[in-house]
C-alpha cells in the first residue's frame, strides 16, 4: 500500500537559493511571510477545476525550485483575478508574484506558443487583437468608421509603438522564443 | 442637471476589433448623459495586463504610459469601457507614482519620439463616471422603464481589484453597478458566486480554452439557475468571454442549450432611455438578444 505513494525528494541541485531574493527584489516583498494556510488555493477559480495550487506554487518558489516553477504550465493557469491577493492573511501580493515569475519564465525561454502568437500580433499591428475583415464590415454596418481611430488608422503611431517595443527589447525577446512546431 | 465633461475615449483591442456593437452603444449613450468622448487618435493595445504584463512588465509599462501620454497631451483623463484596460492604466499609474525611477525609465524609452509623459492624466472606467452622476440622475433619463427584466450583474475582477488601487467604497460585496442597473427599472437578481471571475483573463483564454470556458460555464449556469433574463457586464473581455463561450459550449454539446443574452451596461441603459436596439448594436450579438428585447419592447 505505502509503496503506491511515491516519496517526493527534493534534490539540492534543484534549489536556487537566489530565486526568492530575485522575486523579492522584483517586488514580491512579503512572500517569505507565507504561512501555507491555503486560503489562496481555496478561492482560486482555476484551482477549482485543475491541479493548479497557488499555495503550492508559493511554497515551491520559497524553496527555490526555480526550474520547476518557471517551466511549469501551471504558472499560466492564473486568470489574474486577484481574489487570492485580496484574501491572503499575510497580505502577500500573490497575483503580482505570479506575474513576476511569468516574466522570469519568458526570459528563460518558457513561453506558450499561443502567447508567442499574441505577442507577434502586438509587434506587427500594435494590437494584441487586431481588426479583421468581418469586423470592419460590422463596424460599417453599425455606422462606425470602418477602421477604428487607433494605431490601425495611423501608420506613424504604429511605427512609434514598434520603436518602443524594440527599445525595451520586447521584439528581440519574442523573436528569440523560436517557432514552435 | 447634466454637467458636460470631456474624456479621451480609449478603445483598446477587443471592443473596436471584435465587439464594435458595444462601442456603438457607448458612443450613443454617454454623450446623452453629458459625458463627451474625444477620439484618442493613434492609441494602441493598453497593453493587456494578463498577457503582455505577464511576458515583460517594462514593455507593458512603456506602452501603457504611451497611451496615457496621448491623453495627457489632449488634456483629458482617459475613459475606458474595458476592465482589463482599466486595470492596466490604474496599475501603470500606481507604479510610476510610487517609483519615480520607473517613470524615468519610461521617459528614457520615449527619448526623441516626441512623447512627453508626466503621469498626470488619470484613467477612469465609464461606469465610475456614470456612477459619479448618480443613480438618481440616471433614473431621470429613463423614459422606458425596464420593469420585470431580471438582470444578473457581473462586475468583473479588474474593475474591483486590487481594491487598494480602486476608487470604490471598500466592500467585499459592492452594489454600485446593481444600483445603476436598478435605476433603469430592471431588477438585479441574486446568484451564486456573483463575484467569481469570468475566466478570460491572465492569458488563460488565449492558451487554455477548456479551462477558460469551464469557468465561464460555471458562471453562466449559476445565472441561469437564478432565472435571469441576461448577464450584464461592463468589460469588453468579459463580454467576449460570455458570448463566445456559449457558442463553444453549444458546439461541443451539439445542441443550443446556452442562449443567455449578454448585455453591456450602456446597451441596457440605452434601451431604458428609449433608444432603438439597432442604435445600441443589440442586433449584432453572438447569442441573440431577442428574449430581452421581447420583454422590454413587448
Ligand atoms: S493565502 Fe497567503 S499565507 Fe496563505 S498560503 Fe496563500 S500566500 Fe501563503
Ligand atoms: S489571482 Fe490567479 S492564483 Fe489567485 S485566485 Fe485568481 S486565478 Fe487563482
Amino acid at each position: 500500500m505505502t509503496d503506491a505513494i511515491a516519496r517526493e525528494t527534493i534534490h539540492i541541485d534543484d534549489i536556487d537559493p537566489e530565486f526568492v531574493d530575485a522575486l523579492i527584489a522584483a517586488g514580491a516583498d512579503r512572500i517569505r511571510a507565507c504561512l501555507q494556510c491555503g486560503t489562496c488555493s481555496s478561492v482560486c477559480p482555476s484551482g477549482r477545476r485543475t491541479a493548479f495550487r497557488t499555495r503550492e506554487l508559493i511554497r515551491k518558489a520559497l524553496l527555490g525550485l526555480k526550474g520547476e516553477v518557471l517551466s511549469s504550465p501551471d504558472l499560466w493557469l492564473c486568470t489574474t483575478c486577484f481574489t487570492c491577493l485580496e484574501r491572503c492573511p499575510r497580505e502577500i501580493k500573490t497575483t503580482d508574484a505570479i506575474i513576476l515569475m511569468r516574466n522570469m519564465a519568458v526570459r528563460e525561454g518558457f513561453m506558450l506558443p499561443q502567447h508567442r502568437k499574441t505577442s507577434m500580433k502586438l509587434i506587427a499591428t500594435g494590437h494584441a487583437v487586431p481588426i479583421n475583415d468581418a469586423n470592419m464590415t460590422k463596424r460599417e454596418e453599425l455606422g462606425l468608421d470602418r477602421v477604428p481611430p487607433t494605431v490601425h488608422s495611423h501608420p506613424d503611431a504604429l511605427e512609434q509603438v514598434q520603436e518602443i517595443m524594440r527599445r525595451t527589447g520586447f521584439t528581440a525577446l519574442i523573436e528569440g522564443q523560436g517557432e514552435e512546431d | 442637471m447634466t454637467v458636460s465633461q470631456t474624456y479621451s475615449f480609449f478603445l483598446g483591442c477587443v471592443m473596436p476589433n471584435r465587439f464594435p456593437n458595444v462601442e456603438k452603444s457607448i458612443r450613443e449613450v454617454l454623450p446623452r448623459l453629458g459625458i463627451h468622448l474625444e477620439e484618442l487618435e493613434g492609441a494602441s493595445c493598453c497593453p493587456a495586463p494578463g498577457v503582455i504584463r505577464s511576458f515583460d512588465e517594462p514593455t507593458w509599462l512603456a506602452l501603457a504610459s504611451r497611451n496615457l501620454a496621448l491623453a495627457e497631451k489632449a488634456g483629458h483623463d482617459i475613459i475606458t469601457g474595458c476592465n482589463g484596460c482599466y486595470g492596466t492604466f490604474k496599475e501603470a499609474l500606481h507604479i510610476v507614482h510610487e517609483h519615480p525611477e520607473k517613470l524615468r525609465d519610461v521617459q528614457k524609452v520615449f527619448k526623441g519620439l516626441g512623447l512627453r509623459y508626466r503621469a498626470e492624466a488619470d484613467a477612469k472606467h465609464l461606469i465610475e463616471v456614470v456612477y459619479d452622476l448618480g443613480p438618481d440622475a440616471i433614473r431621470e433619463k429613463v423614459v422606458r422603464p425596464l420593469d420585470g427584466l431580471e438582470v444578473a450583474v457581473h462586475y468583473g475582477c479588474h474593475l474591483l481589484k486590487p481594491s487598494v488601487l480602486r476608487p470604490w467604497k471598500k466592500s467585499a460585496r459592492p452594489t454600485f453597478l446593481d444600483e445603476l442597473v436598478e435605476a433603469t427599472g430592471a431588477h438585479s437578481v441574486k446568484y451564486k458566486d456573483k463575484f467569481q471571475c469570468c475566466g478570460a483573463g491572465g492569458g488563460v483564454r488565449g492558451s487554455n480554452v477548456p479551462v477558460s470556458v469551464d469557468i465561464a460555464q460555471e458562471k453562466i449556469d449559476n445565472v441561469l439557475e437564478a432565472g435571469a433574463d441576461c448577464v450584464l457586464n461592463v468589460c469588453s473581455f468579459c463580454h467576449l468571454q460570455f458570448e463566445m463561450s456559449q457558442a463553444q459550449l453549444n458546439k461541443e454539446l451539439g445542441e443550443e442549450r446556452y442562449r443567455l443574452p449578454v448585455v453591456y451596461y450602456t446597451q441596457l441603459l440605452g434601451l431604458a432611455m428609449g433608444l432603438g436596439p439597432k442604435e445600441l448594436g443589440l442586433h449584432k450579438h453572438v447569442v441573440s438578444t431577442e428574449p430581452v428585447l421581447r420583454k422590454v419592447l413587448g
